[in-house]
């Protein structure tokens, strides 16, 4: 009778188990750039208040990471503060996957240093020596008697590639000290008189203890600060970029709803109070080739294109 | 006399002083982490989801996700582990197939977390192709609890007495019957306290769930065993490090930190009262 | 009747005999699949600039990416070591405390304390190295980020604690009492007893224990992830940022496309963890096993 018992709990266990297993899950799967986290986790949040039903997950893990979800065909979205490599669409190439791209938001990658510090004007090329180890104390560009020392992010991050292979045009000195996170190098900087960091623009707003720099590509073209919207909206930061996101093919459904809501008026005033700049008119139209979208430049397509949108899935 | 005497003395405190450096320890962090993680625990800290980037709201996806995968891991760990203990104790000779598989528990038990980690990403998330899922993570965890759960179950198998055995033998019982019936019952105590603490570790790993379903914020809770999942290990390591505004969330890992030690704590305690409970109706 | 009872005794044990190789199949297992996994990285890097270059850049893109792992290696060695130093001389004197000072309220105090200890999970600890540990040695040492590799020492001294006492304790313990008595016999305090007799009768036991502690603290992950800094350069202080291999692990693994040189290496990367594990534990058995013959 007992073994009866267990007998029976043990198949209905077992059952469940199937039955959970096959249950379906649908949801967008956003990944990567911990530089748009923020902002891409704010959106979610707003567009899933407004439509009951809708489900995203988004992770962060760093660019590289987002990437390397798509390519293995692990999230729907990838978040990436970096544009894709030629070799990783050749590995998405191989199994299948088309990536396409739609620009977010634009960042003034801000170069940052302690309070106390000084300095707070450097070029793209001093920025590169001192990431590439080759100027070590701070009195080599005018400030205090003390060793630079280098904050940065991890190699999954977009931030740290695009540091890299804009702006340093070089590799990394050895000495720099890999991050998590965009925040955990401004927490860090508050605390290291001698440290200099990068992270998004989306990170300085509110921060205190902290210094942006202003930055110039050669000293007689002018310093500009990432905190000015016109002068990276316009390019005149010189650290101006584009921020990513990556999916399979043009999308559909849901997550080509939920990208247009991004790049709405409504998005993009989203985008702007957590820090970063909207996208201007160039990307706008590139965003709207990709989706498909033929569209006045400057109108919200959520307004004309929506329910297009919603009929096509 | 009085040199070795006061020797002695002063040996004798050097190791009290090592003593009190352990309770110190242990003192701080529990101080700490209660200290300030207490403020913030209230019924809509367990029960709400992460709201605002979370950094409002609660932890209870990860409370879920954490209870998820430990029960996972305990429907991997305690049957095999059972029976793997069962057969070291009761059916295996003292020989090189036994000192084999003594040798790879040990051994298994040293393997680096991490380690366990890689093994799922390829074992499950890969080749079963489960994806990063409860599942994946669970049986990772699994796995990597097993030495603990075969040294414990053996532990109280070897409680049992020789005595109850033979006497079932010599009423001509098989040797699954003698284990089943003059056996078991009188080591399934032992064996589910030893495996309910080591399964309080396992629900205390980060590095294994790493990648294999671990994730960073999830609206709603994990709808099936192939869903990713927070879990409060991994919500308190990106509390702390990866999050957007670390400072303005450490309240909340600190309050995390303080559920994570809290459930540990009281597993382990339920291990013990279950033991002092199973024992009281034996012996009535 | 029989027949069928002895076929489902020999069924039932033919089951319990599997289940036993499980674990055997377990460890070659995870041992086969490291390797599987980490050989095609070989392909691409020679096993010499893997184990001896200093130099890891795996997504270089101005120079050839560079595999080299050394400096993670010495890192982990270092932060091991460091640890062992701060928790082996507590350990023991704990341990000894217990086993020979203590009367048996203390003994009922101390032993859930190193329980509670033990029970506490990595991440915890690592995260009490950036908010307590960390900002102290910054203040102890006039260092701007308490991110290094003695953060993680201390951290994972914490962590090997447990394991090292209670191990030594039991250690000391079966010292057969005949040993003590006759020290005591012969005019020798208890404390010379315990220094010149029962530690080393015990020594090998106790040599087990801190292998066992050192295997635990170069597998350890969290703790060292989220304390020492993470900065790749090979190591020359404790107060400097280091990197070991189960940081690089837990940091790239997420981020590498699967099967690609750099997503091997890391494999590689925990086949040298699984290895040195391996031995630092055999060497703990070996260590044990002699001790208990030395005590029978």
């Amino acid at each position: 009778m007992n073994r009866l018992r267990v007998i029976t709990i043990a198949v209905l266990l077992m059952f469940l188990c199937i039955g959970l297993c096959m249950a379906e899950d649908k949801m967008i799967q956003i990944k990567g750039s911990d530089t748009l986290i923020n902002v891409v986790q704010k959106l979610a949040e707003i567009y899933m208040a407004q439509k009951p039903g809708a489900n995203i997950s988004v992770t962060g893990g760093g660019s590289g990471t987002g990437v390397a979800a798509l390519v293995n065909n692990k999230c729907d979205i990838a978040n990436s503060s970096r544009s894709i490599k030629s070799s990783e669409v050749e590995q998405a190439n191989n199994k299948g996957i088309d990536p396409k791209r739609v620009v977010v938001a634009i960042d003034g990658l801000s170069i940052i240093v302690n309070a106390a510090n000084p300095i707070d004007k450097l070029t793209v090329d001093q920025i590169g020596k001192i990431y590439r180890g080759e100027v070590k104390n701070w009195n080599e560009l005018g400030g205090a008697d003390s060793p630079v020392s280098l904050y940065g992010r991890q190699s999954n991050s977009g931030t740290y590639d695009f540091m890299k292979e804009v702006v340093m045009k070089g590799e990394y000195s050895s000495s720099l000290k890999s991050m998590n996170g965009n925040a955990q190098i401004v927490e860090a900087i508050k605390q290291d008189a001698s440290g200099i960091g990068y992270v998004g623009v989306g990170y300085v707003k509110d921060a205190t203890g902290i210094k942006v720099l202003n930055v110039a590509v050669t000293p007689g073209m002018g310093y500009f600060s990432p905190l000015n919207e016109m002068d990276v909206k316009n390019g005149h930061y010189p650290i101006t970029r584009p921020l990513n996101q990556y999916m399979n093919g043009v999308p559909k459904g849901m997550a080509r709803d939920f990208i247009i809501f991004e790049l709405s008026k409504e998005g993009q005033d989203i985008v702007e109070k957590e820090g970063f700049f909207a996208v201007p008119a160039e990307y706008q139209r590139y965003n709207n080739d990709t989706l498909g979208i033929k569209g006045e430049v400057g109108e919200s397509p959520v307004a004309k294109y929506s329910a297009q949108g919603r009929d096509g899935n | 006399m009085k040199i070795k005497r006061f020797r002695e003395v002063l040996g004798f405190n050097i190791l009290r002083l090592c003593v009190w450096a352990v309770i110190f320890i242990l003192i701080v962090i529990l101080y700490d982490i209660i200290s300030k993680g207490a403020g913030v625990i209230n019924w809509k800290f367990l029960t709400q989801a992460p709201k605002n980037g979370m950094t409002e709201g609660g932890i209870f996806p990860a409370i879920v996700g954490t209870f998820a995968v430990t029960v996972i891991t305990a429907l991997l760990s305690i049957p095999l582990g059972m029976g793997c203990a069962i057969y070291l104790n009761e059916y295996a000779k003292d020989g090189v197939m036994m000192r084999i598989i003594r040798m790879a528990i040990r051994n298994l038990s040293g393997v680096p977390s991490i380690v366990y980690g890689l093994f799922g990403v390829i074992l499950f998330v890969q080749m079963a192709n489960l994806g990063t899922s409860i599942l994946s993570a669970g049986l990772t965890l699994g796995l990597m609890t097993l030495p603990w759960t075969i040294t414990a179950s053996e532990e109280a198998l070897k409680n049992v007495p020789k005595s109850y055995r033979e006497g079932a033998l010599a009423l001509g019982a098989t040797k699954w019957q003698a284990i089943r019936t003059n056996v078991l019952p009188y080591a399934v105590s032992g064996m589910l306290t030893g495996t309910i603490l080591g399964l309080s570790r396992a629900a205390g790993e980060t590095a294994p769930i790493l990648f294999t379903g671990a994730a960073f914020f999830l609206p709603h809770l994990p709808k099936s065993l192939l869903s990713q999942f927070m879990a409060l290990p991994y919500h308190l390591y990106i509390m702390s490090t990866q999050h957007q505004a670390i400072s303005k969330v450490r309240p909340i890992a600190y309050g995390t930190a303080l559920v994570l030690i809290a459930l540990i704590f009281v597993m382990n305690i339920s291990a013990v009262v279950l033991r002092y409970r199973l024992r009281k109706v034996k012996t009535e | 009747m029989g027949k069928h009872n002895n076929l489902k005794e020999n069924f039932i044990h033919g089951l319990f005999f599997l289940n036993g190789l499980l674990v055997v199949v377990l460890l070659v297992g995870i041992f086969a699949l490291l390797v599987a996994k980490s050989v095609p990285a070989f392909k691409d890097i020679s096993i010499r600039e893997f184990l001896f270059s200093a130099s890891w850049n795996p997504t270089a893109t101005f120079v050839s990416p560079s595999y080299g792992i050394k400096s993670m290696l010495v890192s982990t060695l270092f932060v091991s070591i460091g640890a062992l130093v701060i928790a082996i001389p507590i350990g023991i004197g704990s341990a000894a405390y217990l086993s020979d000072v203590a009367d048996r309220r203390t003994r009922e105090i101390v032993k859930p304390v190193i329980e509670i200890l033990a029970g506490i999970p990595s991440v915890v600890i690592g995260f009490l190295g950036i908010v307590l540990v960390g900002p102290m040695i910054a203040r102890i040492f006039h260092i701007p980020n308490g991110l290094n590799a003695l953060n993680g020492s201390i951290l994972l001294a914490v962590m090997a604690l447990p394991t090292i006492i209670s191990m030594s304790e039991d250690a000391l313990n079966s010292v057969p009492k005949s040993f003590e008595e006759a020290s005591l016999a012969l005019g020798a305090t208890k404390w010379q007893t315990l220094i010149s007799i029962k530690i080393p009768a015990a020594l090998s036991g106790i040599i087990a224990a801190s292998m066992l502690g050192m295997g635990r603290a170069i597998g350890e992950t969290m703790t060292v992830l989220m304390a020492t800094g993470c900065a790749i350069a090979m190591p020359k202080s404790f107060l400097q940022s280091v990197q070991t291999m189960t940081s690089t692990i837990a940091i790239e693994l997420g981020e590498v496309p699967y099967d690609t040189t750099h997503y091997y290496a890391l494999f590689g990367i925990g086949l040298v963890l699984f290895i040195i594990t391996f031995v630092v534990n055999m060497i703990a058995d070996i260590a044990l096993h002699r001790y208990q013959r030395v005590i029978k």
